[in-house]
C-alpha cells in the first residue's frame, strides 16, 4: 500500500495539495502516481506568473517509459515552479510529498476546485483501484 | 537487419498462438461503414516489369538537360560509392530500427548523422531526419510555439526571402493549429530582409522568425543583426539553411553577438547524396540546442551502454513521440527518411569537411561566372546588390517563361522563373551553376540565352 499522508487533500487523478501558511498551495504527484510511473526522468514544471485553469495541464512528468500530464486541482496563478527538478527529477520519486513537490500556486479567490478528498477517502479509490 | 515478411506458416502459427481465425478478424471492431472498399481514382498495383518500363519512358521524356536551375534542390556530383553502399541489404530500408538488438548497424549510422549534422550546423542535438526542408520549417514553427514558453502569440514571421514553398507548405501544415504565418518585405534593391521591416514588430507578442540563409535569392541575410533583433524580444529564431553554404558560412549556431545562436536550424538535406529525381524524396534536418530536445520532433538515436558495459545505439527520449504520448505527442506527422540519411552520411564521410568546403567553393565561383557571363549580354542584369551564395536573380528584357522554353527545347533548363511567386521583380529568373557545371556548359548557356532573347 503507498504512503497517503493523512494532512493532504487528494483529486482523482493522483495529485496531491497542501495549504501552506500563506494561503497558496502546494501540488505534486502522489506515492502512488510516481510509483505507476516508475523511474523519473525528466520534469516539466510551470512558469511563475502563468495562469491556470482549474483542470488544466500544466506540468509534465515524464518516465523512461511514459510522459504524463498533472492536471491543477485549483485555479489561481503559478507563484513557483520547483526549481529542483530541472536537475533532480528523481526527487518526485524519492519523496513525493516532500522536496518532489511540483509547484506552488495562489488560488483565484472564489474560484472552483476539483473535488478534493481526505486522506481516508483517497485511500479507498485506490483499493477500488487495485492499488 | 533484414526485413523478410512473414511466409504463410509464419502467419499460421502466429493467429494459432492468439486464437484467431484469419487477420481479417484482427480489424473486426472497425464498423463496416468506416471501412474503405476501393480507391476511386488509384489504379491497380503494376508489378516490377511493368512499373520498370513505365518509369524508364517517364526519365526518357525528362532527357538529360544541363540543368541551371536550384531554387531548394541542387544538382552535385554523388560519388558513385554513396548508393553503391546505401543500396547494399543491410542498409535498403526506410524503416526505422526500433528494435535496437537486431539494428546496431543502422543505429549507429543515424547517430553519426546527427553528429555531422550538429556539428555542420553549430548546434547541440539532432533528430534522425524529418520528410523534407518544407515540413522541417512547419515542425520547427510548431516546436517554437512548445519552446518559446513566453509567447503567446503563435505569431510566426516569414520574410518573402524564404522558399516560398516551404511557407506554402507550413500553412497547410500548422495554419489550421492556430499558427498564424505573417509575411516581412525584402528590401527590393538588395534582396534581403532589413531591420527596417521588423520595426513594426516592435513590442509586439512574436514567437518566432523564420531566417533563410542564403535566401531564396541567393542572397546572403545579416543573420547576425536579424538574430540580435529576435533575442532581445524574447523571439525564437528558426534558421533555415543550406548544408552545402555551411562548409563557406557561419553556422547558424553562432549566429548574433550574443554567440548564442539560432535556436532552432533545419533545412532540405538534398544536397548531400540526394539526387534531384524529379523532385523527391528528399530529408529534412532539424537540430537544437539541448534545453529544447524534448520539444522536437521525429526520431533521436543516442549513445548508451549495455548490460556488461559494451557500447550500443538506441532510440532514446520516445516518451515524446506519437507511439507513446498518441495526440500529445511532439509531431503525429512526421517520420525519418532513413535510405536518404544513409546516402547522405556516406556522402559526407566520403566527401569529408574538406571535400563539402571544395564543393561549395566551386558552386558559388562556377554561379558568379554564369552571372557575369549571362549579364554581359545586353538587356540582362543581376537584380540584387548583396553578396550571394550560389544562387541569384537575373533581369531579363522579357517574360521567362516563354525564354526557358527556347533554352528547353535546346536541352537547357535554364533557371526558376520568379514571376508566380514574386510578380513585383518583373521578368526575373534564379539561376544555379554548381561544380557539375563547367565553363563549356555556361557559354553554351550564354550563346542560347542571346539567340533566344534575340
Amino acid at each position: 500500500m503507498s504512503n497517503v499522508p493523512p494532512d493532504l487533500q487528494y483529486t482523482k487523478t493522483h495529485e496531491w495539495v497542501r495549504t501552506l501558511p500563506d494561503g497558496t498551495v502546494e501540488i505534486g504527484i502522489t506515492d502512488h502516481a510516481q510509483h505507476a510511473l516508475g523511474d523519473l526522468v525528466f520534469v516539466e514544471v510551470p512558469e511563475g506568473g502563468r495562469t491556470v485553469a482549474l483542470g488544466e495541464p500544466c506540468a509534465v512528468v515524464e518516465s523512461v517509459k511514459a510522459a504524463s500530464d498533472v492536471y491543477s486541482p485549483v485555479a489561481g496563478e503559478i507563484t513557483l515552479g520547483n526549481p529542483l527538478l530541472a536537475a533532480e527529477p528523481e526527487a518526485v520519486n524519492n519523496d513525493p510529498y516532500g522536496k518532489g513537490w511540483l509547484m506552488r500556486l495562489r488560488p483565484t479567490k472564489g474560484a472552483a476546485s476539483a473535488e478534493l478528498m481526505a486522506a481516508d477517502d483517497y485511500r479507498k479509490l485506490l483499493q477500488a483501484e487495485g492499488g | 537487419m533484414a526485413f523478410i515478411p512473414h511466409t504463410p506458416a509464419d502467419v499460421e502459427a502466429m493467429l494459432a498462438a492468439i486464437g484467431v481465425s484469419s487477420i481479417e478478424q484482427l480489424f473486426d471492431e472497425i464498423p463496416a461503414s468506416l471501412r474503405v472498399k476501393s480507391l476511386d481514382g488509384v489504379p491497380v498495383g503494376l508489378n516490377e516489369m511493368q512499373i520498370g518500363r513505365l518509369m524508364s519512358e517517364r526519365a526518357r521524356i525528362d532527357g538529360r538537360p544541363l540543368c541551371f536551375i536550384g531554387a531548394g534542390a541542387y544538382e552535385h556530383h554523388i560519388p558513385a560509392a554513396v548508393w553503391a553502399l546505401t543500396t547494399r541489404g543491410e542498409f535498403y530500408s526506410a524503416y526505422t530500427p526500433y528494435q535496437a538488438e537486431a539494428s546496431q548497424g543502422t543505429l549507429q549510422l543515424i547517430y553519426e548523422y546527427q553528429t555531422m549534422m550538429a556539428s555542420l550546423t553549430g548546434m547541440e542535438v539532432s533528430n534522425a531526419s524529418l520528410y523534407d526542408g518544407a515540413s522541417a520549417v512547419a515542425e520547427a514553427s510548431l516546436m517554437s510555439v512548445r519552446a518559446n514558453r513566453k509567447s503567446k502569440s503563435l505569431r510566426i514571421l516569414v520574410p518573402r526571402t524564404v522558399n516560398p514553398q516551404y511557407r506554402r507548405v507550413a500553412v497547410a501544415t500548422a495554419g489550421n493549429q492556430g499558427l498564424r504565418f505573417e509575411d516581412v518585405p525584402y528590401v527590393p534593391d538588395s534582396g534581403v530582409t532589413s531591420l527596417d521591416a521588423l520595426k513594426k514588430y516592435d513590442g509586439e507578442d512574436v514567437t518566432a522568425i523564420v531566417i533563410q540563409q542564403p535566401n531564396f535569392f541567393g542572397q546572403l541575410e545579416d543573420v547576425d543583426a536579424l538574430t540580435d533583433w529576435a533575442h532581445a524580444k524574447g523571439i525564437f529564431v528558426i534558421a533555415v539553411v543550406n548544408p552545402t553554404s555551411l562548409a563557406l558560412l557561419k553556422p547558424p549556431g553562432e549566429w548574433g553577438s550574443s554567440g548564442k545562436g539560432a535556436d532552432i536550424v533545419v533545412g532540405d538535406g538534398q544536397p548531400l547524396g540526394v539526387p534531384l529525381s524529379s523532385g523527391g524524396p528528399y530529408f529534412g534536418f532539424m537540430t537544437t540546442r539541448m534545453e529544447y530536445v524534448r520539444q522536437m520532433p521525429g526520431r533521436i538515436v543516442g549513445r548508451t551502454v549495455d548490460l556488461s558495459g559494451r557500447e550500443g545505439f538506441t532510440l532514446t527520449l520516445q516518451a515524446r513521440e506519437q507511439h507513446i504520448r498518441r495526440a500529445k505527442a511532439t509531431s503525429n506527422i512526421c517520420t525519418n527518411q532513413g535510405l536518404l540519411v544513409t546516402a547522405a552520411t556516406i556522402h559526407m564521410s566520403l566527401l569529408g569537411a574538406g571535400g563539402l568546403e571544395r564543393v561549395a567553393a566551386h558552386s558559388m565561383a562556377n554561379t558568379a561566372a554564369l552571372v557575369a557571363a549571362l549579364t554581359a549580354i545586353p538587356g540582362v542584369s543581376a537584380a540584387f546588390s548583396a553578396a550571394g551564395f550560389h544562387e541569384a536573380v537575373l533581369r531579363l528584357p522579357q517574360a521567362a517563361a516563354p525564354v526557358l522554353e527556347k533554352l528547353a527545347a535546346r536541352n537547357i533548363l535554364g533557371g526558376f522563373d520568379l514571376s508566380r511567386h514574386f510578380p513585383e521583380l518583373g521578368h526575373a529568373l534564379l539561376v544555379c551553376a554548381t561544380e557539375t557545371r563547367n565553363a563549356d556548359d555556361i557559354a553554351l548557356y550564354a550563346d542560347a540565352l542571346r539567340g533566344a532573347l534575340g
